[in-house]
């Protein structure tokens, strides 16, 4: 390699690197940059986000997204996300937006930006055969549970009701477990279950626990893109405003949430 | 010792590293028992796959064309699907069709559980390559010896059992060695079917924690431990084999 060719590859390669620290400094740039939003989005979470027929992400969470997309005046790009790579995706910079259904917590926090306020909440339940007659948690105890690698409740569960957990990588896999009796109950989040009981093929199911642990969704950014989270602040508290999420939630045929009426009437 | 333990969540605190399956006691007890899962687990798919490897190798050599087709069957079937596919299968597919028992919490559960399933997909799994790696072993043996035996009026099994089989032993022990260290690395796929061994727990407290990093450079360092035991195992017993002046 002749001196000219590596001074032209160090060039470039500083050249490159430059470009880089620019696009970290603000995705907003760059998603305008590129013509579209790529969102990470959940693909087996009925009625938040789930393919149709087609193929095609859609359910409350990719409405949500095409409406951020519209403000920034992009094309939206869907990415399905599981919870057990929900954060890295989004800190390796393979999507630019997390609506995925998280739980808004603190540790979390530490490693992706969550825009206050929050769009939504909901809690933990879990979907059981009627003929067993769960009433309690503590009737979960020594029996085999259901879950969702990577879900936050599956520790608690375990360790406060003493049920085993069995966590599967998706929730098909979760419900076809549940259905062949391989577990007592699947642990999930409650607005997920209420939409599988309304579901004829589940009706020898139920959801007949109290929900626990009721806590807020958080959709999230990179860590340091300020701008994007204020952006997105703004976005919320106007979906709440609106009664977006409202009408989203009736669209896509869930009861309205006292958590989403509560927030609309804050802001009104 | 819980000083010890303590000094990880000092760590933790001042240096951001952080292991929870070090100080967090209920942590650290479904690490220890993923670590056990996966111990239990490689050895019981250890054991069934070279058994099943003596038995394939013998059916090979049957004199009746329908056992050896039978024997190559199961060889291409489980040579030639993915290992993850077939745990999938065994799981989702066969334990579904199996009936149902009665289990102790008022319901009713598929015969076999996802540990059963992980055991016998993955014996069967690398009990068709040890059936190719006993078959070179078992060819390898000169054919003069195996006369010889005959000629003494040793039975068709006792010349397999006493002659053929110690001396492709032999042999097979290095390619033997390199699938035994795959299959104890494959039983990470049984965190699929929620068998709850290393990988699995692994990624329920990096879920839990988010502390990925560091549960990946433990996991991988874990598993590079587990492994190496099995080799220095296995060079062990080759070496002992070992016949001076014969190869």
């Amino acid at each position: 390699m002749s001196l000219k060719k590596i001074k032209l590859l160090a060039t470039a390669l500083i050249a490159s690197n430059m470009g880089v620290a620019a696009v970290s400094a603000d995705v907003l740039d760059t998603i305008k940059e590129r013509g579209t939003l790529i969102v990470g989005v959940k693909a087996d979470y009925q009625p938040y986000g789930f393919l149709d027929t087609t193929g095609a992400v859609i359910g409350i969470e990719p409405d949500l997204a095409a409406d951020v997309a519209a403000k920034l005046g992009v094309e939206v790009e869907f990415v399905p996300v599981v919870s057990s790579n929900r954060m890295q995706f989004l800190e390796q910079g393979k999507i630019d937006l997390m609506i995925a259904t998280m739980t808004d917590k603190p540790d979390r926090r530490e490693v992706v930006l969550i825009p206050d306020p929050n769009y939504y909440s909901s809690g933990t339940n879990v979907l059981s055969l009627k003929s067993l007659g769960f009433t309690e948690w503590e009737d979960l105890r020594g029996k085999p549970v259901c879950g969702i690698q990577g879900a936050f409740y599956n520790k608690a569960t375990s360790q406060n009701f003493g049920a085993e957990i069995v966590a599967f990588t998706g929730t098909a896999e979760a419900y076809s477990a549940l259905a062949a009796g391989n577990c007592a109950a699947f642990v999930y989040d409650d607005s997920a279950i209420v939409a599988k009981t309304n579901d004829p093929e589940w009706a020898d199911y139920e959801m007949a626990l109290p929900t626990i642990d009721d806590a807020p969704w958080g959709l999230a950014v990179q860590l340091g893109e300020d701008n994007f989270a204020a952006l997105m602040s703004e976005m919320i508290i106007d979906w709440h405003q609106s009664g977006r999420i409202l009408e989203l939630e009736t669209k896509w045929g869930v009861a309205n949430t006292p958590f989403a009426i509560a927030m609309n009437e804050k802001y009104n | 010792m819980e000083f010890f333990f303590d000094w990880f969540r000092v760590l933790n605190q001042e240096m951001g590293i952080n292991l929870p399956f070090l100080y967090d006691s209920y942590d650290r007890n479904r690490m220890f028992n993923g670590f056990l899962t996966t111990i239990w687990l490689s050895l019981i798919c250890l054991f069934f796959s070279i058994i099943i490897g003596i038995i394939g190798a013998w059916l090979q050599a049957s004199s009746l064309k329908m056992t050896r087709r039978i024997v190559n069957g199961y060889i291409q079937l489980f040579r030639n699907t993915p290992p993850l596919v077939q745990l999938y299968f065994f799981y989702f597919a066969i334990g579904t069709l199996l009936p149902r028992v009665d289990n102790d919490w008022g319901g009713q559960s598929p015969l076999l559980g996802s540990f059963a399933w992980a055991a016998i997909s993955l014996s069967f799994f690398a009990g068709a390559f040890n059936v190719e790696i006993f078959r070179s072993g078992i060819e390898a043996v000169p054919k003069a010896t195996v006369e010889a035996a005959e000629a003494l009026g040793f039975s068709k099994l006792q010349i397999y059992k006493d002659i053929t089989l110690p001396l492709a032993f032999r042999v097979v022990l290095p390619a033997l060695n390199n699938n035994l260290v795959n299959l104890v690395k494959t039983t990470t796929l049984a965190y699929a079917i929620a068998v709850p061994e290393m990988l699995y727990e692994a990624n329920q407290i990096w879920s839990d924690n988010v502390n990925v990093t560091e549960m990946m450079i433990f996991l991988l360092l874990a598993y590079f431990a587990l492994v190496g035991v099995l080799v220095a195992g296995m060079n062990r017993w080759e070496r002992s084999m070992k016949i001076p002046g014969y190869g």
